[in-house]
């Protein structure tokens, strides 16, 4: 890493442990960034990087949500009469009992996401293109549906959990850097994944799945590890949102297949599929305008959206990355190089 | 010579159109040897059966005596049994770079290797394979935005990269350049020699076919027609009727 470079993400650095102090007033909003920067992200790697553009993503987010929820829940209580209980009855969560929940929540989300991602991938990676993307939204939207009709959960009332033990703007700054830390991490995690064989195996993929067969690549192992991969992070955040929101029902909240679950691909197109700044760039700026919006554009703000896809999805077909990169392309190394001035 | 290739009475039809009927044929090792054919013959259909792309519906193909046919295309391929595509077939957003390095045998190549980074040699091998081919100085350039004839070329790098002990080309030269075939041929040549690749060419130019192949094998309407040195397939009255359309 050069030193510009170095000096960039020790800024960014900064400014993301610094930020919710600049702007207290906006701690929730900017840990809702940082969740649309990890879902666009996560959904690149097998959207942009492999070429599989799932829909069903929304899938692990809600399941984390719910995984986390019946961890922290049944480390104490029993879950059914919990669920219930429907407030007749007062559950009380010591200190010790709400942060044990929230890791092994978190952590658990994230694993169990990532199994029943190989599961569902063994079942839907023969799916190519439009197939794919369709497929994955049905198990989203079926997910939703099963688990608004199980009343061990809590059903279409959905599931509330302990509210934060302490004093509740340290619980704000709590959930920022959970979600914050799980990005970087996420980002450093790409960044070097990516400069690895296996980024060079799922983009041979995205290029042509065909001719990655024909050489030999054992292309459902790569495909299943990157979508564990992608659903154990989606699955973290996710157990995140679940004790941040405190309340959460399945359709809305949860399995929110036309809210983030769409909102994580807008992302990505505005930024740029298939690049690492890409997603980041588009979380971004998608987060902005959609807050703008909503905020001063009241009853037009879907309008607004619809606006935005359909303009990206028409002039920046490759988003803010592919453009620049159509622009400028010897700023990321695509160059005619002659022979006697290579160091090979 | 050991038969490399060797393919017993293997048929393989569409529905109702036998594009394969009770094909028998076999690949010296070390050789090349030539596949030709009038329009619809069925080379492709044998190509695509030889490396598992689809199931035959009888006979047998064996790969260094271990029987093939039964296998899917990426353990044919990791055994080191390869085929370049009659449309070229490369990673279009990758770099060639990129694309070389891909390449390397994944036989060789355990779960977490994955994991890690190319080495140094990996990258000589890269510059030493694309400088034979011709596109050292546009290895930084996305593959897509290469000519057809440089993905050709590069198509064929990226197959030597992979160390096959066979590989059949499907039409290497069609799209091709007329001046650049004669390199090709030499390059073909020599991917044989220097690099002991055993190569298994359908091709259309007779002039390349002739030149290249020790030994070929002529198919039409699914069956095999003909079989001998590039001069007795020349002075076959078979094979003059077959492509100019006696039949």
């Amino acid at each position: 890493m050069n030193k510009r470079n170095l000096i960039l993400y020790i800024a960014i650095l900064t400014a993301t442990v610094i930020a919710p102090f600049l702007f207290p007033d906006f701690r929730t909003q900017l840990a809702t960034l940082w969740l649309m920067i990890i879902v666009a992200l996560t959904w690149d790697m097998t959207g942009g990087q492999m070429g599989y553009n799932s829909l069903g993503n929304i899938f692990f987010y809600g399941t984390g949500m719910y995984v986390a929820a019946v961890i922290a829940i049944g480390l104490v209580y029993d879950v059914g009469a919990y669920t219930d209980a429907a407030g007749g009855q007062i559950f009380i969560f010591t200190e010790a009992q709400y942060f044990s929940g929230l890791f092994l929540g978190v952590i658990g989300a994230g694993l169990f996401c990532s199994v029943t991602a190989v599961v569902i991938g063994y079942l839907t990676f023969g799916l190519r293109g439009p197939y794919f993307a369709i497929g994955t939204l049905g198990v989203a939207i079926a997910a939703g549906e099963l688990v608004s009709n199980w009343d061990w959960v809590g059903g279409g009332q959905g599931i509330a959990l302990p509210v934060y033990p302490g004093d509740f703007d340290i619980g704000k700054l709590l959930f920022y850097y959970l979600f914050a830390g799980v990005g970087v991490v996420l980002f450093i995690f790409l960044k070097w994944l990516y400069s690895t064989r296996f980024g060079e195996a799922i983009n041979a993929i995205r290029d042509d799945e065909e001719k990655a067969e024909a050489m030999g690549l054992h292309t459902l192992r790569y495909k299943l590890t990157t979508w564990a991969m992608a659903a154990f992070f989606v699955g973290m955040v996710g157990a995140i949102s679940a004790f941040q929101l405190i309340h959460f029902e399945p359709l809305e909240t949860a399995y929110q297949t036309i809210n983030l679950g769409i909102f994580m691909v807008v992302c990505v197109l505005l930024g740029g599929k298939g690049t690492l700044w890409g997603p980041v760039v588009g979380a971004i700026l998608f987060h902005v305008f959609k807050e703008v919006t909503w905020n001063y554009l009241l009853g037009w703000q879907w309008v607004a959206l619809g606006a935005l896809i359909v303009v990206t999805v028409v002039y920046f077909q490759d988003g803010i990355m592919g453009w620049l990169m159509h622009r400028r392309p010897e700023w990321f190394g695509i160059r005619v190089e002659e022979k006697d001035t290579a160091g090979a | 010579m050991n038969a490399i290739i060797e393919v017993r009475d293997v048929s393989k039809s569409y529905g109702g159109v036998a594009a394969n009927t009770g094909i028998s044929l076999s690949v010296d090792e070390g050789g090349i040897t030539g596949l030709i054919g009038p329009n619809g013959s069925g080379k492709t259909t044998l190509f695509n059966s030889i490396v598992g792309y689809h199931p035959i519906d009888s006979g047998s193909i064996k790969f260094e005596s271990k029987e093939i046919s039964k296998l899917p295309v990426q353990a044919i391929a990791r055994r080191g049994l390869l085929r370049t595509f009659q449309q070229t077939r490369i990673y279009g957003k990758m770099n060639c770079v990129q694309n070389m390095l891909i390449s390397l045998p994944h036989r060789k190549m355990s779960f977490f290797d994955a994991f890690s980074r190319h080495g140094q040699q990996d990258y000589e091998r890269t510059d030493g394979l694309l400088d034979f081919v011709g596109l050292y100085e546009k290895r930084f350039l996305r593959a897509g935005s290469l000519s057809f004839g440089q993905q050709k070329l590069l198509e064929f790098a990226m197959a030597l990269m992979n160390e096959p002990t066979a590989l059949l080309l499907d039409e290497p030269t069609a799209g091709i350049n007329p001046t650049l075939i004669n390199g090709l041929i030499d390059r073909l040549k020599r991917a044989n020699t220097e690099f002991g690749i055993t190569l298994f060419v359908i091709e259309h130019n007779m002039r390349v076919i002739m030149n290249l192949a020790e030994k070929i094998y002529c198919l039409a309407h699914g069956q095999l027609l003909a079989e001998g040195t590039p001069e007795q397939i020349q002075n076959d009255q078979r094979v003059i009727d077959a492509y100019l359309g006696v039949h």
